[in-house]
């Protein structure tokens, strides 16, 4: 199941571009980057974006009256105007966060405490990241709404059956796009029309979803959309938060301070209009600046391939790996690569997912072991833990031929 | 690393010694590991004069983890609680007999730790990992 010629061409083309993969391990081994629902690599063009921004335009935004001050001032906005096109939306509904943790948290708390009363239910799902979960769950405490889950099923997939009935006196539904332990791609589409139906508004976790899938928020009609840069070739420390424009207004602020205010006197304030009303102090310029070529980087690449080249390397890897179940492997969740991201979640026989990790580490393959930041999914499906191996634009074939010699060695050490 | 799951590591991971419950416990402590989730619980029981007479311990996790304290459980008997205090990581880097990485440290020391937790009878600090 060989990728077709072009793009193995290409593959190879952009593998060049990470400078991550020149280096050897200390064992001497190429790096084998499995881990890419953790952080995504670099790019060279984003890690020079970094070093430019500072060595030649390094200025406060918003603030200053001077060239260098304007230079820093434009960059900054093109790159939102350029990560909100990228997810489709208008650059005035997307807020710089530090990454998605930040903006759900933002939603949770700005929105949440100017609309949740005592009663109201905050709808979420069985599969969630503590990140949109404790959130929800402090919110919910302190103002006492009801926090409920839409159920997963054992193959790790969305049960919709009770969904109107879960639905009834529900303000928000919160939930991944893309779960980063199984890789299930959620119906979205079914739940946002539903909830909407029900007057409730939608934020989706697009942590795993906005790095893998082509997404457009408009299309979707989710009212919120969180990201994170580093998980979409952008340094650590940036991410966004969409929201609806009119919804953006009538939200109060999160964090407040400076750069987020129109004016203010010692009793009071009047707050700048959206998205700088949610920006307060100094925001990561430099990151978001390259953010903004991390998605010209991806658009380059085209959001369409990166899925494509997911599917089948998912299909690869199903395929490659099925020997290994004779010796007790157990892939986890859908093992249908049109209903995942390119997640493989996976235990062999008795071998712990953390002794697992550290022998495939010895090969020089980084994979994630444990309870993936999921710990209410893991006791629901009763796993103590798992290893998980996740794909991105730069993985290929042999990667998945060195996992599975990798696993086969494992297999071998502890006599399976 | 990977020579390190040799057959005595695996013997002790398949086969843990003083695994379960004991009757009667006197001192006892449990922990996790927040980085993977391993749970550990460990009861002691102590004879007239103070020393541990027998030794229980419970729990999921690495082989790392099962192991060493496994193998910790074998040398505990007849020991004061303030011996079991004062116990070092020496004790389960000998039992190992073999180096640790510095990310897989905390596996093996989870379950001295739980043990002098049980000893002390509050939670103990995590054995110099240096």
């Amino acid at each position: 199941m060989a990728l077709s010629a072009p793009s193995d061409v290409k593959l190879a083309r952009l593998r060049a571009d990470f400078p991550i993969f020149a280096q050897r391990t200390s064992r001497g081994k190429p790096l084998i980057y499995l881990d890419s629902a953790a952080t995504s690599q670099k790019p060279r063009v984003v890690i020079d974006a970094l070093a430019d921004y500072y060595a030649t335009s390094n200025a406060n935004a918003h603030r200053g009256v001077y060239e260098l001050a304007e230079r820093s001032t434009e960059a900054f906005e093109a790159a939102r105007e350029n990560v909100a096109r990228f997810i489709g939306a208008q650059p005035r509904e997307l807020i710089w966060t530090r990454n998605a943790t930040e903006a759900i948290n933002l939603v949770a708390n700005a929105w949440g405490r100017a609309n949740l009363r005592r009663g109201d239910a905050i709808l979420l799902t069985q599969i969630e990241h503590h990140s949109n979960l404790v959130p929800w769950q402090r919110i919910a405490q302190e103002v006492g709404a009801q926090l409920r889950f839409i159920p997963i099923d054992g193959m790790g997939e969305h049960v919709l059956d009770d969904l109107d009935a879960l639905l009834d006196g529900v303000r928000m539904v919160a939930l991944a796009h893309v779960s980063n332990t199984l890789g299930t791609i959620a119906p979205l589409e079914t739940i946002v029309k539903r909830a909407h139906a029900h007057g409730a508004l939608v934020l989706a976790d697009g942590a795993q979803a906005a790095p893998h899938l082509a997404v457009n928020v408009a299309e979707l009609g989710v009212d919120f959309y969180a990201i994170s840069g580093h998980k979409m070739l952008a340094p650590t420390g940036i991410g966004a938060l969409y929201g609806k424009r009119t919804l953006l207004e009538e939200m109060p602020p999160f964090l407040s301070g400076g750069d987020m205010i129109k004016s203010v006197s010692y009793e009071q304030t009047s707050y700048d209009d959206p998205p700088w009303k949610f920006e307060a102090g100094t925001s990561s310029i430099a990151d978001a600046i390259a953010f903004g070529v991390a998605v010209d980087y991806l658009r380059a690449v085209d959001m369409s391939w990166v899925r494509e080249h997911e599917r089948r390397l998912v299909a690869y890897a199903l395929a490659r790996l099925d020997p290994l179940r004779s010796r007790g492997l157990v892939i986890y969740g859908p093992k249908n690569p049109d209903r995942i991201s390119g997640v493989l979640s996976f235990n062999l026989g008795d071998i712990h997912a953390h002794d697992l990790a550290s022998i495939l580490d010895t090969d020089g393959i980084c994979i994630r072991a444990g309870h993936h930041c999921t710990m209410p999914l893991m006791n629901l499906m009763g796993w103590s833990a798992t290893a998980r191996a996740s794909f991105y634009l730069y993985n290929n074939e042999d990667d998945v031929d060195a996992l599975y010699r990798s696993l086969e060695r494992a297999a071998g050490i502890f006599k399976l | 690393m990977d020579d390190f799951y040799r057959d005595y590591i695996l013997d002790h991971y398949r086969h843990p010694r003083n695994f379960g419950h004991l009757d009667r416990v006197d001192v006892q402590a449990e922990d996790s590991n927040p980085l993977c989730g391993d749970r550990l619980r460990i009861e002691l029981a102590l004879d007239e004069t103070g020393r541990v007479q027998d030794v229980r311990f419970w729990g999921q996790g690495c082989a790392i983890s099962q192991a060493s304290t496994s193998m910790l459980t074998e040398r505990v008997k007849g020991l004061t609680l303030e011996e079991v205090a004062r116990l070092s990581k020496d004790i389960v880097l000998e039992n190992m007999g073999i180096g640790i990485s510095p990310t897989r440290m905390k596996c093996a020391l989870l379950g001295l730790r739980v043990l002098k937790s049980a000893a002390i009878g509050e939670i103990a600090e995590w054995p110099d990992e240096s």
